[in-house]
């Protein structure tokens, strides 16, 4: 009867695609703002102590970092003993000197009373290391330090 | 019967749903910060006089290689430390200090500005009981002088120091800034390495 009744058929309708593209953007935006970078790729197990009286670490230019620990699973053959790393390679106390210097060439001269000195060290490490580090870390007058921990109780964590 | 076609969905406000959630995100991930102990290292250079400190003003800590922990030549677990270094800290034993609340015992520690802290540890202690200890000491000073704060100017001294970070902060910096001192005056953190 009607003439202007609409063909039908039984195709369903395509899926609008016209917002994928927001939703790609979406998902770009939050990696690049949640992923942590990372300075230096680690050769050693970093599992650091838990503490509870931290203070934050501001001001991220003026910290030298230096990590300490045993080999990780792929650099079993450096030994199992705690070991130093400085930038992406394994160091010993003796080269904890040079690599001071070099950061502070690197900083503007003013700045350079303000950094500080980032342990990052294996819970099970031993204090023997962490105590040469800190004589060398003297000699070179790197006298402001930071041990680097996650926030938690102290308690029960064995 | 002819079949009916399913409507198509509108897709225009997709794209705010999106944004949105953008939005949302942005404004709540919060990169992480490192955190940590603050120390300082004392310098190389040996002063020449010989600075005379009396036993009864040290409170010596010695941790041995496996992680057993010696105050003041007893055998005490970890939990018990703070305590023990807070009763040393406001002992006030020879009365100058008269915000002190602790014994007047006085074979202890004279006053906090008197009192020291001596941490003794061996090549084989680990890193985790060492920062564990460490944490305990910082702790018994950040009590008192949390306590101290709260009795002269009502607010602990957490967010004291939290307010003088924050750039947002209305109140005057300069005053407070001083009565941070005037507790760090009160109890100055003594709190020494043997190495």
């Amino acid at each position: 009867m009607s003439k202007f009744k609409k063909k039908k058929s039984g195709d369903m309708p395509a899926v609008n695609t016209a917002s994928l593209p927001d939703i790609v953007f979406m998902l770009l935006f939050f990696f690049m703002v949640a992923t942590v970078m990372r300075q230096n790729t680690l050769k050693i197990e970093n599992n650091l102590p838990f503490a509870d009286q931290v203070e934050k670490l501001d001001k991220k230019d003026l910290v030298m970092y230096i990590y300490a620990g045993k080999p990780s699973q792929n650099y079993k053959q450096f030994g199992t003993e705690a070991r130093i790393q400085l930038n992406d390679d394994f160091a010993s106390v003796k080269d904890i000197a040079s690599f001071i210097a070099q950061e502070r060439a690197s900083k503007r001269e003013e700045l350079i009373p303000f950094l500080t000195t980032a342990l990052k060290v294996d819970s099970d490490a031993n204090m023997g290391l962490i105590g040469d580090i800190k004589q060398e870390l003297r000699k070179v007058n790197a006298l402001k330090l930071n041990y680097t921990t996650k926030k938690g109780s102290v308690f029960g964590r064995d | 019967m002819a079949k009916r076609a399913a409507p198509e969905v509108n897709a225009g406000s997709m794209a705010d749903i999106a944004f949105l959630l953008l939005i949302f995100f942005l404004v709540t991930t919060t990169i992480e910060v490192d955190s940590g102990i603050n120390r300082k290292l004392p310098p190389m250079e040996e002063s020449e006089e010989d600075v005379i400190i009396k036993q009864k003003n040290i409170f010596t800590v010695l941790l041995n290689g496996k992680d057993q922990l010696l105050v003041e030549d007893e055998i005490m677990e970890l939990k018990d430390l703070r305590a023990a270094a807070i009763e040393f800290l406001d002992n006030g034993g020879d009365g100058s200090c008269d915000y002190c609340k602790g014994k007047r015992n006085p074979s202890s520690s004279d006053n906090p500005d008197k009192a020291i802290i001596s941490l003794k540890n061996e090549r084989e202690t680990s890193y985790k009981t060492y920062i564990a200890v460490q944490n305990e000491l910082v702790a018994a000073y950040n009590v008192l002088r949390d306590a101290r704060a709260q009795s002269l100017y009502g607010k602990s001294f957490a967010d004291m120091q939290a307010n003088y970070k924050d750039v947002n902060w209305p109140g005057n910096k300069e005053k407070l800034k001083e009565k941070i001192d005037q507790i760090k005056v009160d109890y100055p953190q003594k709190l020494s390495e043997v190495q």
